[in-house]
């Protein structure tokens, strides 16, 4: 295309192999991440076909969803036959397709999201995708990043393209500066609780603005991670030189000659002054306040400071869904949000498991002790962040404080291994979807920052975490 | 994968928004490494107690739906997770073709990867496709892809767009794998000429 471009733009041109009438474009796709999951119908499906993984060094697998967080899982020894099955079968598949894989027993293991970046596999400009919705983390880097069903993961795997119609520009500006106590996931949740978990969908959303600046890396990653739950395609951020130093010295960032020539075209990978976008949001940083949800959707945030909402606050399909969401949370309308006393605290994620989140946690959690009769569990995205937070004493605060310190794994956010609730139990989450059953049937999940979720473990119900600051 | 044509059958109405990958297939049901036989746990928490008993107010639980061929829903069906078990468990239960004023974008393309077609209609359309689907097992809408449209059992008419390349592989059934091998000569060159453009790739 001529004329200014967007950031997504940008890499979406510099990605394009072939345009057919209609506008339907192969995209080439520079990194492949895969999980256990969603992955061992597209290897099969290559093996009837007799193909192979076109670009294997491209193809970077790890498993995540099914595995044990507790210590005793370094027996080697899955005891649900199910999920040993599924982490079996892509042990296999890496191995007979001779993709890039970090099995369990590695200690750069972890949630695949969190180890892209962490390995240097996520680079600023690239296509990545995973048959994950969460892959839009990877938009922090400014790449282009979403999730894929598994057809389209066996597609990526045998030709290392998607067939893909481009989306449109969204914008998603949040200007001034964030309150203290106000993190990343308050403004993600937030935009979220402004637009509607479809607001976002047919787009790609750039963040911008000053507070999206301020933003460490792991912040941007928890901003990005929740783009999906807007609907949109993918979110990302223009990279900078906070982007350039987090990527510098990782095990495959481009080293010496190369390094030079990815920063000179990585330093253009910013929206042009005068380009349009389709739909523009914007936020004040500092209208942002810790936020939480209440319901059962994404999109049923409140700052902590409110109170549950009846259902005829609503309007349209969602009065029947608010209802539906208050009778499954057991909420009744017009209690403070602070009165919710929860069971459980979950603080991990691909959304909230990288250090910098667990240090905002133990810093609120230092020298103090959760709520007797409560359950707390800390889980790092990888077992990198979990070697780093034994040095930095953060896993010594968490084990004073009376919580669980695990091994890394998606674990609780979508309870697919034993970290699960049971029926009618209450949570505080840090991770990304509260929907119904989501991390046990029955289970009722709140979403909040590590901050918050360290709040509420303390004083054992939904807290504002400034008043512990 | 099988060819959408023409369908006329029975249509559920589910006027539920947001109703998320989680609640059309739960987490437990993921651990199979098949693509087939989730159809009896399609909606599982929703439809079955946790000893396994059928909950009667149910749409698919109702003698009328049990056969249901095609989904009403509210608006911005299948959001969250990228899991291609939603749309297998549809099919495997033998839903084809779902209606309404918005898909979650990943969900909305795993459906055409397996022969089930996502029609999106405005809000005014899919509220009288509603109320039609609520007539029960009488009430027999009809889809042709071919013509774009959407039959009320009273006859009402309603015209749909689709991408023109997703309706041509639905119509024929396509492997898409198959049609962008023919095209791997470009491959070939765009990965040539990314290797001298971006050699850290």
């Amino acid at each position: 295309m001529i004329g200014p471009k967007t950031l997504y733009d940008k890499i979406w041109d510099a990605h394009v192999v072939s345009t057919s009438d209609d506008g339907t474009c192969l995209l080439y796709i520079d990194r492949h991440l895969v999980h256990e999951v969603t992955s061992p119908q597209a290897f099969e499906g290559l093996r009837l076909a007799g193909r192979k993984v076109r670009a294997p060094e491209k193809t970077i697998a790890v498993p995540d969803h099914n595995v044990p967080t507790t210590l005793d899982r370094v027996s080697g020894v899955i005891a649900n036959e199910e999920s040993r099955i599924q982490v079996d079968a892509l042990d296999k598949n890496a191995r007979d397709f001779g993709v890039v894989y970090y099995p369990v027993s590695d200690v750069r293991q972890g949630i695949v999201h969190i180890v892209g970046p962490e390995q240097g596999w996520t680079l600023p400009g690239m296509t990545v995708v995973c048959g994950d919705s969460h892959t839009a983390t990877h938009g922090a880097f400014g790449a282009l990043a979403h999730g894929i069903g598994t057809s389209e993961v066996e597609h990526v795997l045998a030709t290392q393209t998607l067939i893909q119609k481009k989306s449109k520009n969204m914008k998603v500006e949040i200007t001034g500066h964030l309150r203290p106590g106000v993190t990343a996931k308050d403004i993600t949740l937030s935009v979220i609780g402004a637009t509607g978990t479809a607001g976002g969908t047919g787009y790609v959303i750039e963040y911008c603005g000053t507070a999206i600046e301020d933003l460490s890396m792991e912040g941007r990653m928890t901003v990005c991670n929740m783009a999906i739950e807007g609907g949109a395609r993918a979110g990302l951020i223009a990279p900078d030189e906070k982007t350039f130093a987090y990527v510098m010295g990782r095990p495959h960032a481009p080293k010496g000659a190369q390094w030079e020539a990815a920063l000179a075209w990585w330093k253009t990978l910013k929206t042009d002054a005068d380009a349009q976008f389709d739909k523009v949001v914007t936020l004040r940083g500092e209208d942002i306040a810790p936020v939480v949800t209440w319901g059962t959707s994404p999109e049923d945030v409140l700052p902590i400071t409110g109170t549950v909402p009846a259902a005829t606050d609503f309007a349209g399909g969602k009065v029947e869904a608010a209802e539906r969401s208050l009778a499954y949370m057991d909420l009744t309308p017009g209690m403070k949000l602070t009165d919710i006393k929860i069971d459980t605290v979950f603080i991990g994620s691909c959304t909230n498991g990288r250090i910098e989140d667990l240090r905002a946690a133990a810093a609120i959690l230092k020298g103090k002790k959760i709520k007797p009769g409560l359950r707390a569990m800390v889980v790092p995205g990888s077992g990198l962040v979990r070697a780093q937070a034994e040095e930095e004493g953060l896993a010594q605060i968490f084990l004073d404080a009376g919580m669980e310190w695990r091994l890394a794994g998606c674990s609780m956010c979508l309870a697919m291994n034993p970290d699960q609730l049971a029926p009618g139990e209450r949570c505080a989450a840090t991770s990304n979807r509260n929907f119904e059953g989501r991390q046990g049937r029955g289970g009722r999940t709140h979403l909040m920052s590590p901050a918050m979720a360290a709040a509420a473990a303390i004083t054992g119900h939904l807290t504002d975490v400034r008043e512990m600051m | 994968m099988e060819k959408f044509t023409t369908l006329t059958g029975i249509a559920a109405p589910m006027p539920l928004v947001n109703i998320d990958t989680d609640m059309i297939i739960p987490k437990q049901f993921l651990k199979t490494i098949a693509r087939t036989g989730l159809g009896k746990n399609l909606f599982d928490e929703m439809r079955f107690t946790q000893d396994g008993a059928e909950i009667p107010d149910f749409v698919l639980n109702k003698p009328a739906y049990r056969k249901a061929e095609i989904l009403v829903a509210g608006d911005n069906f299948g959001c969250g997770s990228s899991r291609e078990h939603a749309p297998w468990a549809l099919l495997d239960f033998g839903i084809r073709a779902v209606v309404s004023t918005s898909f979650a974008d990943i969900f909305f393309n795993n459906c055409f990867k397996n022969g089930i077609l996502p029609i999106v209609l405005p809000p005014e359309a899919v509220a009288t496709l509603m109320a039609d689907a609520q007539k029960g097992a009488n009430a027999r809408m009809s889809v042709d892809l071919a013509a774009q449209t959407v039959t009320s059992s009273d006859g009402q008419v309603f015209h749909f767009e689709v991408d023109a390349f997703k309706k041509h592989c639905l119509l024929n059934g396509l492997d898409d794998i198959g049609l962008t091998l023919e095209k791997v000569s470009a491959i070939d060159t765009f990965e040539t000429q990314a290797t001298q453009s971006r050699p850290w790739v």
